[in-house]
């Protein structure tokens, strides 16, 4: 063990840092890889069936199956398509989804860059990732395509307001932009964490997260039902499995996020009880996946449960309903923040 | 040359590529999105510069919110380039000398003599600990509060302006009321009708 930590110390700077972005993005390409499998399980059940059970032990290795089949399919270029932005589209789609994971704290110090506006990153990050589906829709020319990138760029516009005003409750309370800062803020116990004094706001979040990431309820730029696939109509192969991966690595982004910056985090749920000690073994990074599983079921239980959205009731939720609570309890976490209410603020 | 230098003069020559491309591509699209990249250069400008705020609220603010919206628009929008680009000849001239004023009074105000390390000592590097963002929120609610409240109430008014101008009634549309369909009850809707059971003939 010593060795190898000296072996790496000796590496140049660089060299480090990719090695830390290797173990970052290797377990959560697997993670992408088997939140699928999940999915089409999970839903499987909830309807009554068995999902995928046919390529290795109880279809565990579907999802390998799946990635080989689409690596060796064609990547077909509809004529008239604009070629260059018709390839980049897929990349300006999956980039933002992984950069925000530069920011983000597994435990305690461990994470790659510590800066201090880290929230702001990630909500710059998270609102880039847009620009994929848009160029996607515009340069397939096809209309369909084109009806689902309208659609997204209208409603993650909208969504991203409300969610940004969700992390300025945050900033209120922890008084501080840095991730690492916001989940110490919350230390003290399940009653200390953030969902109880921001509850509406934590409730927003989420919900604007699954907007964002165009998942069931809010899938209208996909919406097979009306506009086939939309924005990646025409997406075929190894450009297609690459808005698939964005896709399901934004929704362990939100998920992550929710856990990190609503219910604390690294920290254990049984901080200041008797069964703290109980539990100081664990540590802190298994509490954070385990927090961010739970928001990850969440959103194949959405697929499962709820009917898709009329497109004006997204529209009306995200303006008329979430952006006016946020603006509200802005002021309430303000107040409470300046009469020191509660355990939150000192 | 250090490496900061040759990051800076990497982003600074994709900044001006990118800015001549908008003005030189065909297809509005494609100018859009140099455009994005121009800002997104800019940010990595403002980053080596040690404005971290500024440079990530220009790209949530203008590549995340504003250029979508303007994408939005051009992609909508069916431009007819053949109309636009009428008269470029007729109107060479006068833009000409339009741009060669405008060039000789940025020259003038922020020509090479005006700055330089002789005009300007080069600002000492920040300490680890210091907060660009706080202490740019601090100056601003502070020193600068009557600033920030007015330019607050001027975009406000722009934006009333803006919806009011554009707001109009249509009396055809179909509108929901979605308060009143989430007040209705089931005895507003359903009738139960008693109806004694048909007899076998």
């Amino acid at each position: 063990m010593d060795f190898l930590i000296g072996l790496y110390d000796s590496l140049p700077v660089a060299i480090q840092i990719i090695l830390k972005i290797v173990v970052i993005m290797g377990p959560l390409m697997v993670l992408v890889a088997y939140y699928t499998y999940a999915e089409r399980k999970v839903i499987g059940y909830m309807q009554v069936r068995i999902g995928p059970n046919r390529v290795g032990p109880k279809g565990w290795g579907q999802p390998i199956a799946d990635a080989v089949k689409l690596m060796f399919k064609e990547i077909v270029l509809p004529t008239h398509a604009d070629k260059t932005l018709f390839l980049i589209a897929p990349l300006l789609s999956i980039g933002p989804a992984l950069a925000a994971w530069a920011v983000f704290p597994f435990d305690t110090g461990l994470v790659l860059a510590d800066i201090n506006a880290g929230l702001l990153y990630l909500l710059a990050m998270t609102s880039i990732g847009v620009y994929g589906v848009i160029i996607a829709g515009w340069a397939s020319n096809s209309k369909y395509a084109f009806l689902g990138a309208i659609r997204c760029a209208a409603q993650i516009v909208s969504y991203e307001i409300a969610m940004g005003f969700a992390l300025v409750g945050v900033l209120v309370v922890a008084g501080s932009l840095n991730l690492g800062q916001i989940v110490e803020g919350q230390s003290g116990g399940f009653w200390n964490w953030y969902w109880l004094p921001l509850l509406p706001l934590f409730v927003i979040y989420f919900i604007s997260g699954v907007a964002e990431t165009n998942r069931a309820p809010f899938d209208v730029a996909e919406g097979e039902s009306e506009i086939v696939a939309g924005f990646h109509v025409d997406y075929s192969g190894m450009a297609f499995a690459v808005f698939f991966l964005a896709e399901y690595a934004n929704m362990i982004l939100i998920s992550a996020l929710t856990a990190l910056m609503f219910l604390g985090g690294w920290l254990s749920p049984f901080q200041g009880t008797f069964m703290e000690s109980w539990f100081a073994w664990v540590p802190g990074i298994i509490w954070l996946v385990a927090k961010t599983f739970v928001f990850m079921f969440l959103f194949l239980w959405f697929r499962a449960t709820f009917p898709r959205y009329r497109y004006d009731q997204i529209m009306r939720l995200g303006w008329k309903i979430f952006i006016p609570i946020t603006i509200v309890w802005i002021v309430v976490a303000g107040a409470m923040q300046v009469y020191d209410i509660g355990p939150w603020y000192q | 040359m250090s490496f900061e230098k040759f990051l800076f003069y990497l982003f600074a020559a994709i900044l001006v590529g990118s800015a001549l491309m908008v003005i030189t591509r065909r297809n509005p699209v494609h100018s859009a999105l140099f455009l994005v990249l121009a800002f997104f250069n800019m940010a990595a400008i403002w980053l080596l510069a040690e404005a971290e705020f500024l440079a990530i609220v220009l790209v949530l603010v203008y590549v995340g919110a504003v250029m979508v919206l303007f994408l939005f628009v051009i992609m909508m929008l069916d431009i007819d380039l053949a109309t636009v680009r009428a008269g470029f000849i007729k109107h060479l001239p006068v833009g000409i000398v339009v741009a060669v004023l405008m060039l000789v009074e940025m020259v003038l105000v922020l020509g090479p003599k005006h700055f330089g390390l002789t005009k300007y000592a080069a600002p000492e590097a920040a300490p680890a600990d210091y907060n660009n963002t706080a202490e740019l929120g601090l100056s601003l609610f502070t020193q600068h509060l009557y600033a920030l409240e007015i330019a607050a109430v001027i975009l406000l008014v722009a934006m009333i302006a803006a919806i009011s101008l554009t707001l109009r009634k249509r009396p055809d549309s179909k509108r929901q009321n979605v308060t009143r369909q989430h007040m209705v009850k089931k005895k507003d809707r359903l009738k139960i009708i008693k109806m004694p059971a048909e007899e076998k003939g």
